[in-house]
């Protein structure tokens, strides 16, 4: 399987002035520039110079802010268990980092200013050096200020120690991302004086669900679906419009790997190849059990690893459209270089309903699939006895408090949750939150094909910590839209105090409701996210999951490493507005003795059982 | 006139008020960081800038915001003139510095009838109203300071309303209502209908205006959104006075009430 991978290197530093393709790392090229769908094998040093430079996107010159040269960055790849050393130098006029997204670095090579490290500053190298116990399709990115918005991202591959489960043919790394070419601070501002002047699809005098009812009341829109949309945003591929055709070739037969990247910093996208079944064998770097597909819908920093087995020699489209429908950007997968796949139209705009509000009182099926989760998952109950209300004038309470519910199942972790902030940055707590993990995301539930859903995911390794939650912290995902303001449990980040409190070697489950209109893509670094969606001993483990409008989901937590880790919105304006805190593991000898349960091996950064499942 | 100096004393109580209520501005350093494990890394006094530096990046950036929503000639009445409405604020999510001014000048040469400027600091007081209070100065026509507050919002089913309460430095009482909407036609050209309502406790004769309602303005303005921040409009107003005003311009043989045509200008920063 590795046969086929050359060097990066000879790869990387070649681009620069050869035009608009020789500006791309050579795994980004479209076929027709030479890439035949092998992708390189890299060392274990990298340099990485982080400026500013040309890029051409959609036949348009711009400048972007990015790593050596190109938009996006080299693609990074070593070998699982190899000790890697990254050699950063920032030659910007301002504070620059990179934060490898889903890797379980120690937490001060995490890269994220102010909270694992002081930032690289102008002129300064900073070297990474660690050695990860995990393989599959990453990410890194920028954690300073906007940067993100403007090039600071690439992909990142650990290649399996061992042999890959996943069989393939060939390989291509697609990289969505939004680009604009207005200054991000622009876009920010605009968001922050007039939040909905970016939207050219607000409700009219001829379509005027959101004017009157309770949209009108609540003064929220229904067409609320992206904050900054295709008036703003050429959506691109590996750095490529559209118009500029990333393309891939396949001979008739192949297993085509797809490593999809979501490094937009603003737009979740709806996934598609028409014509053409993916089975989705990896989410956010970890293998899941296969599951074909015909569409996902993929949240700002998620990764999904899909094979396709094109058997036609016709040119197909990979379509990424973003979420609110105002664009899209399509590749081609065909069996000739430089072919151009027919383009889909874009397909009607989605509305928001009630039950997006959380205020769909008519309707508690969702909770049903709480109910479902018993079955897997004994002593976790998620149902009826545990629903929490929110804003039910629980006393105020101090994170550290703790109150079990005295109706719920006998086991019932301690929850934790703090009085919502009501002030002028809260405009809505979901009265009705719901668990939405068998929805497929905002206007795909009416698609007339089969669409993937978190509750089909499947981890295909058993997760390596089986033991109960005993504690769980709730964290609501607050805003106001009018003015802009997103947060936390009502408390922007700016507004923090105090961090929230893991203890080292815990369990413990992190339940989210979002209160907002938004669906949002929650990032905790340092730590997967084992997501509660009935799976039993095979909870999918990843790193971002999207919360969607009214949701109530829980994950459980396993806090190993000790440090403080971000955790946040990934919607890059959601965060710059405040969405964000920051997660401290903390020794267990400053909190309680370590609980009974506790077996697992903290040494280094061993994560017990890392073996592969048996091949597909 | 004590209860004129009183109430002086009490717009400029507002000011103070104002200024003193922005402590956000230098927010001081808490005593504990919120997390700190990273110090015994890279040292104390780096973690501590940079974890300033962050915390201020999420969510406490200043903006700065500036709307002339009304540029605009204004004819067919007994005089053409021009019109402003503007306003401008700066600060965080909660605390602004809030800028409104708005006045009417001849367009044939007879000078400018009215300009007034307010000053006010405005606090974001529930999710979708702003309290505001602060000082007001007519430049025209008579250099008359005023005492304001206001409060400015959206209010249920998207109408935008800025209700605003004024004590002169002679005591008068006076009071300003605006409402308007935005309608859609597409997702560029917007139709909004937009009122003024003017009142007042008492007469004032000295400017010509009775007790009561004074006047109203309502109108309708159409205008295209080349982009959302330039968007040029025509519209129609009518403008009506009443009770003793109404009397006071019909005396001085001047018409209560008008309809004007109007093309101009919106624009935001």
């Amino acid at each position: 399987m590795f046969t086929r991978r050359h060097m990066l290197q000879s790869a990387l530093g070649t681009g620069a002035v050869l035009g608009a393709s020789g500006l791309l790392p050579a795994w980004a090229r479209p076929a027709s520039a030479g890439n035949t769908g092998l992708t390189e094998l890299a060392g274990s040093q990298f340099d990485l110079d982080i400026g500013k430079f040309p890029v051409r996107i959609n036949g348009r010159t711009t400048e972007a802010t990015g790593i050596n040269g190109t938009v996006p960055g080299p693609l990074i790849r070593f070998r699982e268990g190899d000790e890697v050393t990254l050699n950063v130098t920032n030659r910007l006029a301002a504070d620059t980092s990179i934060h490898w997204h889903g890797l379980l670095v120690p937490f001060h090579m995490d890269g994220v200013p102010g909270v694992s490290f002081p930032g690289i500053h102008p002129g300064e190298t900073f070297q990474y050096k660690f050695a990860v116990p995990q393989n599959g399709t990453y990410w890194y990115h920028s954690h300073s200020g906007l940067q993100e918005q403007v090039g600071h991202y690439g992909p990142l591959i650990i290649d399996p120690a061992g042999t890959d489960p996943v069989q393939y043919d060939r390989e291509y790394v697609l990289v969505l991302g939004d680009w604009t070419f207005t200054d991000p601070h622009r876009v920010f501002a605009k968001l922050k004086k007039n939040a909905e002047s970016l939207n050219f699809n607000r409700p009219t005098v001829t379509n005027p669900t959101g004017l009157t009812g309770m949209w009108g009341q609540m003064r929220m829109s229904p067409r609320d679906l992206a904050d900054v949309t295709g008036e703003t945003y050429t959506y691109v591929i590996n750095g490529h419009s559209s118009a500029d055709n990333f393309n891939m070739v396949f001979e008739p037969g192949e297993k085509v790997r797809l490593r999809i990247i979501n490094a937009g910093a603003m737009t979740l996208f709806n996934v598609r190849l028409p014509g053409l079944p993916m089975t989705v064998v990896q989410a956010d770097g970890l293998n899941v059990q296969p599951v074909e597909t015909d569409e996902f819908q993929i949240g700002v920093a998620e990764t999904y690893d899909v094979i396709v087995e094109p058997t036609e020699a016709r040119a197909y489209a990979f379509v990424a459209e973003s979420i609110d429908r105002s664009g899209q950007a399509v590749a081609t997968l065909g069996p000739r270089p430089g072919m151009r796949a027919e383009a889909p139209e874009l397909r009607p705009v989605p509305i928001l309903t009630m039950k997006d509000m959380g205020m769909d009182h008519g309707n508690m099926g969702g909770m049903s699939e709480a109910d479902g989760m018993k079955s897997g998952h004994e002593g976790h109950d998620m149902g009826s006895a545990n629903v929490n209300m929110p804003g039910d004038g629980m006393p105020a309470m101090d994170h550290g408090a703790m109150k079990p519910d005295p109706h719920g199942p006998a086991d019932q972790p301690a929850r934790i949750e703090s009085d919502i902030e009501r002030g002028p940055g809260v405009v809505n707590v979901a009265a009705m939150p719901m668990s939405r993990l068998d929805e497929p995301g905002i206007g795909l539930d009416d698609v007339p094909h089969r669409t993937l859903t978190y509750s089909q995911l499947r981890s295909l390794d058993m997760n390596p910590d089986h033991r109960s939650p005993e504690r769980e912290i709730v964290v609501h995902l607050t805003s106001n839209m009018e003015r802009y303001m997103w947060s936390f449990d009502g408390v922007k980040f700016s507004e923090v105090t105090e961090s929230i409190k893991f203890y080292e070697g815990e369990r413990v489950r992190l339940t989210l409701i979002n209160d907002t209109m938004m669906p949002h893509p929650i990032h905790l670094h340092g730590m997967f996210f084992d997501l509660v969606n009935g799976g039993g001993m095979h909870m999918p483990r990843k790193h971002t999951v999207i919360v969607k409008p009214a949701e109530k989901l829980s994950a459980d937590i396993t806090a190993e490493h000790v440090g403080d880790w971000a955790f946040h919105c990934h919607l890059l304006y959601h965060m710059h507005a405040g969405m964000m805190q920051v997660v401290s593991v903390v020794p267990t000898s400053f909190s309680e003795p370590m609980p009974a349960t506790m077996e697992m091996d903290h040494q280094g950064m061993d994560h017990g059982d890392m073996k592969h499942g048996e091949d597909m | 006139m004590t209860t004129s100096s009183l109430k002086r004393t009490a717009g400029l109580g507002l000011i103070a008020l104002s200024l003193a209520a922005t402590p956000s501005l230098a927010q001081e350093a808490p005593d504990n960081p919120p997390w700190n494990q990273a110090d015994a890394i890279y040292g104390e006094e780096a973690m501590a800038k940079a974890r300033e530096d962050v915390l201020a990046e999420g969510g406490d950036q200043k903006t700065f915001y500036v709307l002339f929503n009304q540029l605009e000639a204004q004819t067919g009445g007994e005089e053409d003139t021009f019109y402003w409405n503007g306003q401008a604020n700066w600060g965080g999510d909660v605390n602004k510095l809030w800028i409104k001014t708005e006045g009417r000048a001849s367009l044939e040469g007879n000078g400018v009838d009215d300009a007034e400027i307010q000053a006010l600091y405005s606090r974001a007081v529930a999710p979708f109203w702003n309290l505001q209070g602060g000082i007001r100065y007519d430049i025209e026509p008579d250099g008359l300071a005023h005492g304001v507050v206001a409060l400015n919002g959206l209010a249920p089913y998207w109408f935008e309303v800025d209700a605003s309460a004024f004590v002169s430095e002679n005591g008068d009482l006076t009071a300003r209502i605006e409402a308007e909407y935005e309608l859609l036609l597409t997702q560029r050209l917007v139709l909004q209908p937009r009122i003024e309502a003017n009142l007042a406790a008492q007469e004032i004769p000295e400017r010509g205006t009775g007790s009561g309602l004074n006047s109203i303005d309502a109108g309708l303005r159409l205008r295209y959104e080349i982009k959302r921040e330039f968007a040029p409009y025509i519209g129609v107003e009518w403008q009506g006075a009443f009770g003793g005003t109404k009397d006071f311009i019909k005396a001085a043989g001047g018409e209560a009430d008008e309809t004007v045509f109007l093309v101009g200008l919106r624009t935001w920063y």
